[in-house]
């Protein structure tokens, strides 16, 4: 059975020499799917592939029965993919609410309900919600950008990074915060430099070696597995 | 005696200078509020602004003659307030033209915005040659309707005093459209979906994008309100003065010290500095004389003019302010983005 987004043989780079070598990642809804690697593996290129901001030579894009490889990285998100970058991530000279407005942009209907969603899963939000988002600190950022993504009401959430430059703390709540967006039916992505915690709560891992799939299974498999402690989590 | 000296040296003060500056500063707030908005949105310094002032004003005095031709007038207010909006589609197209025709190449490419404001220059001479190609150089005024709302012989009579005040219905008018025109601004980009868009636009292009913000259509809208300001500033200064487009090249240079001096990119901001410039203008360059006569004793009264600068310096009040704030706060007075 084909998972929900099913993306296979990826190879391609930004002009130059491929930088991800038949690359595949797949997920399901309900699954977090985390892709580590050590730096230049390809992890973040395997994602912009995902997303479209990179064009591909090869490989085949199947979200939910349908070929999304054509796709502009706009019709991606409308089609249900929804995208938090590492940095620049939020919109920093608005305010919290007027963030989560731009995020359901193309949403025509009324979205006062999802904002009220988002403010129970992000309790903080909601007493920031007229304080400008740069003025935040970065745990409250991250949440402002991960709220601004899950307001076009994502099947896909794919996270850069998410817990670069936070503290153990709130990096903690983070991943809380993506398990508990796991559970209400999405299926999310994340590219980690915090090999281990990541893969911790994922259900499926990916690691990528010269952009290629070295190792994949499941997340405690692959943290027991000796030959990935040894070569990326540290023995 | 001694306090109507006061009050005859304080209706001197508002004659000659509170009412021009505050006339003066509301068209210059609303230029700069329109540079302002290109550069926060467009990413560039547009130096064909004031030839777009131009433009926009010849447009409405061309559309004035041919409502006056035609019998239309709007009474005791000038014609030009009915020519204004045609004017502004007029202006609004041709801008909307130029930027299919030249800015949207450089944007396809991502030019630098050092390159785009080269381009802009290029603008400006080809505007400045259409302005003079269909209007011609010289000076003209279309200024048409009442004149004054408080005449200085009247005033003069009325209170019994020495000192007279007039205002004149272009310096209302101007104080008034330009209040409307900011809250119209401002309720727009504060409160509207897409008024929000192009401050999401100009704060964080790439997660615009990411958001299916439509950068197309963002461009489009950022030309509509610039040529809307624009105009509406050109058209008020002309009424209030006169229209000559070598005297509105020369607006370039306080717009720009305005931008700064409230902080480029901000629209508060704009408005700020376009009062700041419009004010140090006027007060550094009036001559004191009589005021301090009203006010000192006969012994202390000054035999000079008591003018820090000549009118001839205007400009350099501009240029002296901007090259302090370039120095001393580079952010201006509202924390704008730094050039």
């Amino acid at each position: 059975m084909t998972k929900f987004l099913s993306c296979t043989n990826m190879t391609g780079g930004y002009g130059g020499e491929d930088i991800i070598h038949g690359c595949d990642i797949e997920v399901d809804r309900n699954q977090i799917v985390v892709i580590v690697g050590p730096n230049g593996a390809g992890k973040s290129t395997a994602m912009k592939a995902m997303l479209g901001m990179i064009s591909l030579k090869e490989g085949s894009l199947i979200l939910d029965g349908s070929d999304i490889s054509k796709l502009t990285p706009q019709d991606r998100v409308a089609a249900g993919i929804a995208f938090v970058p590492q940095t620049m991530n939020i919109f920093s000279e608005l305010t919290v609410e007027e963030n989560l407005e731009m995020g359901a942009f193309l949403r025509e209907d009324n979205v006062k309900e999802t904002i009220e969603e988002i403010y129970n899963l992000f309790p903080a939000m909601k007493d920031k919600r007229n304080q400008l988002a740069g003025e935040l600190s970065g745990g409250q950022r991250q949440q402002v950008a991960v709220s601004r993504a899950l307001m076009t009401r994502p099947k896909v959430l794919m996270l850069d990074e998410p817990t670069a430059g936070v503290s153990p703390i709130v990096m903690k709540e983070i991943f809380e915060r993506i398990i508990t967006i796991k559970n209400s039916g999405v299926a999310i992505v994340i590219v980690e430099q915090n090999a281990k915690q990541a893969l911790n709560i994922a259900d499926f891992g990916y690691v990528l070696v010269g952009g290629e799939n070295k190792f994949s299974g499941e997340g405690q498999a692959l943290l027991n597995n000796q030959e990935v402690r040894k070569s990326f989590l540290g023995g | 005696m001694e306090n109507f000296e006061f009050i005859n040296a304080m209706v001197l003060l508002a004659n000659f200078v509170i009412v021009p500056a505050l006339s003066y500063g509301s068209q210059l707030a609303l230029a700069t509020l329109s540079l302002t908005i290109i550069y926060g949105v467009l990413r560039f310094s547009n130096f064909a602004q004031a030839d777009w002032m131009s433009f926009g004003t010849m447009a409405t005095i061309l559309f004035t003659w041919l409502f006056q031709s035609a019998g239309i007038n709007a009474g005791i207010l000038p014609t030009a307030l009915l020519a204004l909006p045609f004017a502004i589609i007029v202006t609004a197209l041709f801008c909307l033209l130029i930027d299919r025709s030249v800015y949207s190449f450089y944007r396809k490419q991502k030019s630098q915005p050092i390159v785009l404001m080269i381009v802009s220059v290029g603008v400006m001479f080809i505007l400045q040659a259409v302005v003079r190609f269909i209007i011609g150089p010289n000076d003209r005024k279309f200024f048409d309707g009442e004149k004054y709302i408080v005449h200085a012989l009247d005033f003069k009579n009325y209170f019994g005093l020495e000192e007279g005040l007039t205002i004149k219905s272009t310096q209302l008018i101007t104080v008034v459209v330009a209040l409307v025109a900011m809250i119209s601004l401002f309720y727009f980009l504060q409160k509207t979906k897409l008024g929000k868009s192009m401050r999401a636009y100009s704060n964080n292009e790439d997660l615009a994008l990411l958001s299916g913000i439509n950068p197309e259509k963002i461009v489009i809208v950022t030309w509509i309100i610039s040529s809307i300001l624009i105009t509406t500033a050109g058209v008020l200064y002309g009424l209030d003065k006169s229209f000559k487009p070598f005297t509105y090249f020369n607006l370039l240079l306080p717009m720009f010290a305005a931008a700064i001096v409230g902080g480029i990119g901000s629209p508060i901001g704009a408005v700020i500095g376009g009062y700041v410039i419009a004010f140090s203008e006027i007060t550094l360059t009036y001559a004191y004389k009589k005021f301090f006569v009203y006010l000192l004793p006969e012994s202390l009264e000054p035999s000079g003019l008591m003018q820090v600068l000549s009118t001839d310096y205007k400009f350099a009040i501009s240029f002296i302010i901007l090259v302090i704030v370039l120095i001393v706060r580079p952010t201006g007075i509202v924390r704008g983005k730094i050039i």
